[in-house]
Parts: C-alpha cells; sequence; structure tokens
C-alpha cells in the first residue's frame, strides 16, 4: 500500500486523521493554539455526513462530543491547557462510564492564561490525572507531523478497545509547524479501524458493566433494542448506581486493570541510534525534533549517543527506563518543556533522582535548540 | 382500564429515591402519559439528566438513559440529538442544575432552537444538597446560606429562554397535572428546542422553614404564585407582581430548527455552495 505524502500542520492533520478513522462528531471551543483542529474538521465532517458543532464554552465542547460517542459513533475534542482544565470533570465522567473519546490538547505555556501562542510541555502530568479521583489515563504524543496523523488514529482505537478517553498531547510547535509529513494509505487506516465492542444476544441478557476484570465495558450504540442507563456514579453491573463497597471496589480496580493488563497493546517508543550509544538522551513530543538534531550533531563529532522517545508518554514504559537506565548508569540527558514532569515518570521506573543525571528544563514558551542541547550536554554529561 | 405506566419504568428501580408527597412523581407519570399518546417508542427516544433530585429522573425511565454531571444534560442532550437527529431528545434539569451551574447550555440551546425538550423541574430551592439558596428562591425565603431571608432576585427562566430564542415555551405545576401532561405532548410534538418550566414542591428543603411544611402547603403556595396565561394577560403591571403566567406562553412553528438547519450545512459543503437561509 502506498504512502501519500502531503504538505501540512500538526492541528490540520490530527483533524484529518479522525476523519479518516471514522469520527463522525466533534464538539469544541476556540482555543489558542489548537483551533485550527476545529477549523479543519468543521470543513471535512458535513461533507461525509457528520457533525462539528463549535460549543458555547469548553465544558460544552467535550460534553457533546460524550454525549455523541455515547449515543454509538466516533468522536473528538480538542483544545489547549485551559480547556483541559474546564473538562476535567466531564472528563472523569467518561472514563468512570466508560465513554471512548479522543482528546487532543495543543499544549501552549502554562499555568492559567500562561503564554496562548507559545510551546510548553506543561500539561503532560495533566493528561496523566486529567479529573478528580482515580483514572487510568493513556496518553499519546506524536514526536512530528506524520505522528500527529498517526496517533490520532491510534488514539480512536485505543479509545474504542480500552473504552475511555484517550490524549494526544500536542505541542504548539508540532500543532502550527508546517512541513511534508508522509502518511499511511487511506486503505491502510480504514484496514486497521477497530470499532468498540457490541453485545448482540437478548437485551434481557445484556449487562454492560458485567465483564471481566481486565476488560472494558461493553456499551452498545443508542437506539437499538439495548436500554441502559449511563452515569457518573459509581454503578454496578447493570450501569445503575450502587454504594456497594465491594461493587465500588471492583469497579475501580477494573478501569485500572483494563488498561495495565494489557499495556503491550498501549506501548510505543522509540529507540534512536542506541546501539553502540554510550550516551542517553530522553525527549518526546516536540523536543525530540531538536534532541535528535543534537544526537546528529555530537554523532558527526564522534560521540556515541543515542536518544529514547516515548511515544505512549502513559501508562509509562517503566520496564523500559529501567532497562535503559541500567545500561546508562547516570550517563542520561533528558530535555523538555516544562520543570520536569516527565522525569517524574523515569524517576518513578528507575528509581533514580534528577540530580543524578542531567535534565534540561525550559518552561518559559521557547523551545529549547539544538545548540543548547549541545552545549549542555557538552558541558554536563560528556 | 387503568393506565399502565409499568410499559415506560424500570419498576425494579421503585421506588424512587424522591421523599412522600415529591411532585417529581407526577412529573414522571406526566411525562410518560405524554409520550404514550404521542406513541414514541422506547428506542426512539433518550432521556438525559443533570445532578439534584431531578437527576434521578432518567434512572426510572425505560428507554436509553444518560445521568450526566451537574448543569450539562443540554451540552450531552446536543451532542446525542446532532449524532441522531431523528431520535427524540429529552432533559431533566432542576433550577440550579438549568439556571445557575448550566445556564449558559440553557441559554445556548434555546438559541440554536435544537429539537430538543428540557423539562425544568423548578422547586425553588436546592433541595438534595439540603437548602441552598436557588436561582428561583423567592426573596425574603429561608435557605440555609441565606438564613435571614434570601436577598438574591428571583429568576423568571420562561423569560430567559424568550430572550434566548427558544422557539416553545411553556409553564405548568405539578396541581394540574393533565394540563401538564397536555403540554408535554404539545411541547414534545414542536420541532425545536422546547423549554417547559415546570413548578414542583420541596416542602421539606424549602417548606419546612419557610411555614409550608406539608406536600400540601407547599402546593398552595405554588398555586398561589401561578395564574393562567389568559387571566396574566389581563392582568395589570400592578397586579402582576409576584405572579407567574403558565400554559404555553410562546409557540413559534415557522423558527428554524438546528439539526435541519445543520443538513443544509452538510448540502452545502457536498455541493460546493453556500448554505441556504
Amino acid at each position: 500500500m502506498s504512502k501519500r505524502e502531503v504538505i501540512s500542520s500538526g492541528n490540520d492533520l490530527a483533524a484529518r486523521a479522525a476523519v479518516d478513522a471514522g469520527c463522525k462528531f466533534f464538539g469544541g471551543y476556540p482555543i489558542t493554539p489548537s483551533s485550527e483542529v476545529m477549523h479543519t474538521i468543521s470543513d471535512l465532517l458535513p461533507k461525509i455526513g457528520g457533525a462539528c458543532m463549535q460549543m458555547e464554552d469548553e465544558i460544552a465542547g467535550i460534553c457533546a462530543a460524550i454525549g455523541a460517542s455515547m449515543s454509538g459513533v466516533r468522536s473528538m475534542t480538542a483544545t489547549s491547557g485551559p480547556g483541559i482544565s474546564l473538562k476535567a470533570e466531564n472528563i472523569g465522567l467518561a472514563f468512570i462510564a466508560e465513554v471512548p473519546l479522543v482528546i487532543v490538547n495543543v499544549m501552549r505555556g502554562g499555568p492559567s492564561t500562561g503564554l496562548p501562542t507559545r510551546v510548553q510541555q506543561g500539561d503532560v502530568l495533566q493528561a496523566k490525572n486529567p479529573t478528580h479521583g482515580d483514572v487510568k489515563s493513556i496518553v499519546l504524543c506524536p514526536g512530528n507531523l506524520s505522528e500527529c496523523y498517526t496517533e490520532t488514529v491510534r488514539a480512536f482505537n485505543l479509545a474504542d478497545r480500552f473504552m475511555q478517553p484517550v490524549f494526544v498531547l500536542l505541542d504548539e510547535t508540532l500543532g502550527h509547524m508546517h512541513a511534508k509529513a508522509e502518511l499511511p494509505s487511506l486503505q491502510e487506516v480504514e484496514e486497521g479501524i477497530k470499532l468498540r465492542r457490541e453485545f448482540v444476544g437478548d437485551p434481557a441478557d445484556y449487562r454492560p458493566y458485567d465483564v471481566p476484570q481486565d476488560e472494558p465495558a461493553i456499551l452498545n450504540p443508542m437506539f437499538k433494542g439495548y436500554r441502559y442507563h449511563y452515569t457518573g456514579l459509581h454503578h454496578g453491573p447493570t450501569g445503575f448506581p450502587t454504594e456497594d463497597a465491594e461493587v465500588c471496589d471492583r469497579l475501580i480496580k477494573r478501569l485500572f486493570n483494563k488498561v495495565d493488563a494489557h499495556t503491550d497493546e498501549i506501548e510505543s517508543y522509540e529507540e534512536y541510534l542506541l546501539d553502540d550509544a554510550e550516551y542517553l538522551v530522553i525527549a518526546y513530543g516536540s523536543t525530540s525534533l531538536a534532541a535528535r538534531e543534537a544526537v546528529n550533531r555530537l554523532r558527526e563529532e564522534g560521540v556515541k549517543i543515542g536518544m529514547f522517545r516515548p511515544i505512549t508518554l502513559f501508562p509509562s514504559p517503566d520496564k523500559k527506563m529501567k532497562e535503559l537506565q541500567e545500561r546508562f548508569g547516570n550517563k542520561v540527558y533528558m530535555a523538555e518543556l516544562n520543570m520536569g514532569q516527565y522525569v517524574e515518570a523515569f524517576e518513578r521506573a528507575t528509581g533514580m533522582h534528577r540530580d543524578e543525571f542531567v535534565t534540561h528544563f525550559k518552561a518559559n514558551g521557547r523551545p529549547i535548540s539544538p545548540a543548547d542541547m549541545v552545549a549542555k550536554i557538552k558541558e554536563e554529561l560528556l | 382500564m387503568a393506565f399502565n405506566y409499568d410499559e415506560y419504568l424500570r419498576t425494579d428501580k421503585m421506588p424512587t429515591l424522591w421523599c412522600w408527597g415529591c411532585g417529581d412523581g407526577v412529573i414522571l407519570k406526566a411525562f410518560i402519559r405524554a409520550i404514550d399518546k404521542l406513541g414514541i417508542k422506547k428506542d426512539d427516544m433518550c432521556v438525559v439528566s443533570g445532578i439534584g433530585c431531578s437527576g434521578r429522573f432518567s434512572s426510572y425511565i425505560d428507554c436509553n438513559t444518560v445521568h450526566t454531571t451537574h448543569g450539562r444534560t443540554v451540552a450531552y442532550a446536543t451532542g446525542i440529538k446532532m449524532a441522531n437527529p431523528d431520535k427524540h431528545v429529552f432533559c431533566i434539569a432542576g433550577d440550579g442544575d438549568g439556571l445557575a451551574i448550566g445556564g449558559n447550555h440553557t441559554i445556548h440551546g434555546c438559541r440554536r432552537n435544537i429539537d430538543i425538550n428540557l423539562i425544568l423541574i423548578n422547586n425553588f430551592i436546592y433541595g438534595l444538597t439540603n437548602s441552598q439558596t436557588s436561582p428561583t428562591t423567592p426573596q425574603g425565603m429561608w435557605t440555609v446560606t441565606m438564613k435571614r431571608g434570601n436577598i438574591d432576585p428571583t429568576f423568571d427562566a420562561c423569560k430567559l429562554a424568550e430572550g434566548a430564542g427558544a422557539s416553545f415555551i411553556a409553564r405548568e405545576k405539578v396541581t394540574e397535572p393533565r394540563k401538564l401532561e397536555k403540554i408535554f405532548v404539545e411541547a414534545f410534538k414542536h420541532k425545536g428546542f422546547s423549554f417547559i418550566d415546570v413548578f414542583s414542591n420541596c416542602h421539606i428543603n424549602l417548606g419546612r422553614k419557610n411555614k409550608m411544611g406539608s406536600a400540601m402547603e407547599n402546593l398552595d403556595w405554588i398555586d398561589q404564585i401561578t395564574v393562567s396565561k389568559k387571566k396574566y394577560d389581563a392582568m395589570s403591571e400592578e397586579e402582576r407582581k409576584g405572579l407567574f403566567p403558565t400554559g404555553v406562553l410562546k409557540k413559534d412553528e415557522e423558527a428554524r430548527e438546528y439539526t435541519e438547519m445543520y443538513e443544509k450545512v452538510k448540502e452545502a459543503w457536498q455541493n460546493n455552495t453556500k448554505v441556504e437561509l
């Protein structure tokens, strides 16, 4: 199957990917730097019989998207950090009621209104714990334009597989970067679509949340004879509210287990020039573009250095990070556009403290350049 | 033969969580009778509710039901309706739910004139959470957050709906169950946003501290503050003070409905033309 080459931006590609992946509804609200996702999808969805709604606020945007998904169609919302903060409560409902949803967050400078037109990777931990209560989030982080497309497609399939929200973390740089991107063929995308499961038996036997402890609920489309109940309250096997301690316990544990038991289906990362490497760079998202260039420049000077780039940020690739840390010891350099949010995941996975390796943080809305990285690596790592 | 409500109820969820004498049950019965009268099939309808005593409404009706977050019924319902324009979508919200925390969605549901039926169960208080002031609590009444008497001006929800552009607006009260049923029938038949402000009693959390601690006393008060639209229209401004008109207050059959308009957007994109207004 032949690949497609396009010239496009990250935001545009996320919207195109959604439509190619079968998305039929988008609910959103204008916000910099993610608005272009809505600009593109508002053109594409009506063409194919879907609907894009610019709602009255961020909260309504996600509520409408969840509502459409509850009724059985693939659905998406896109926003930036302040929008996620506003959507937080309803993200929780999608987690507990097990409603698949793709949430694109094009990260900008925070906290608060922050730096609306500038880049940051400040919402990494927010994506991990986007709502009150305990949830097990799935967070994908494209590292280039092609992945803005492919990871959005993957997000739709994962959302339907695990019946929960899946985050696609773009950032202002990737969202607005305009360049050539190689995409899989439409046929390949369509053949890879795996829709949510449906119960096909007698409606009298349908118990949507009565599933094994490591599997998601089976939620049929509305209006097809399976009349069940969605709620944000703790609920039992039939979906109706309960406060039974044992039932609540099983529910919350299952919401974690359904992800934890299948991390092999979710994990994704890239290893770049690691085979003979003596030094390790860890970076993700747009920062990895600069990091790749820094690695290349150092390689030209004869430094044996390579990069580990997580694509699925959460669940984090803990085993892989531990393995890498054991191989590289403290010869590790980690760069991110925040005050060390993913370093936390690395610390947790490896038992190392950030003082023991080289970290490069920046949260002033500016990217870290390859030259800055090379300088820091030379000064502190080599 | 007596009307068989069980056909539309999830009878295993009975009895309801509502207090003895609560008006919500009257609204539930009128709702079911209206659905039955219109012949709406259970698999062609969805009931969406929010948080509060009214939030439990959805769980008792045997159709696809959604118990959403506080105030967001209309927003969820908008997604459901846009993805399924041929289905009937009903929202149930309380006065706090639909006018305070969810006020924005009520406004914009009305403005879009999307074919959703919003039943606002208006009992003038936050009942479930024990007597906090709501946007419709009359001035001077005791609430747990205004124990010396509420000073917040009272909200006329129907005027809000009118200003926002709903094409069907009505007010009725639980002391008139037959009229309520008739209004529901008319509202549900109407194509466009139907806003129905239903005055209901909360003798427990509004009444007890406001000298109407029994359901009957609370209902009598509702009767005292309401008057038919016909009578209301004939009254002077002075006479209207403190009164709310009941009945169908607005019905505009010409107003364009949102999902039908969106079909025109689809056509425009497919035919590469501008949308036909």
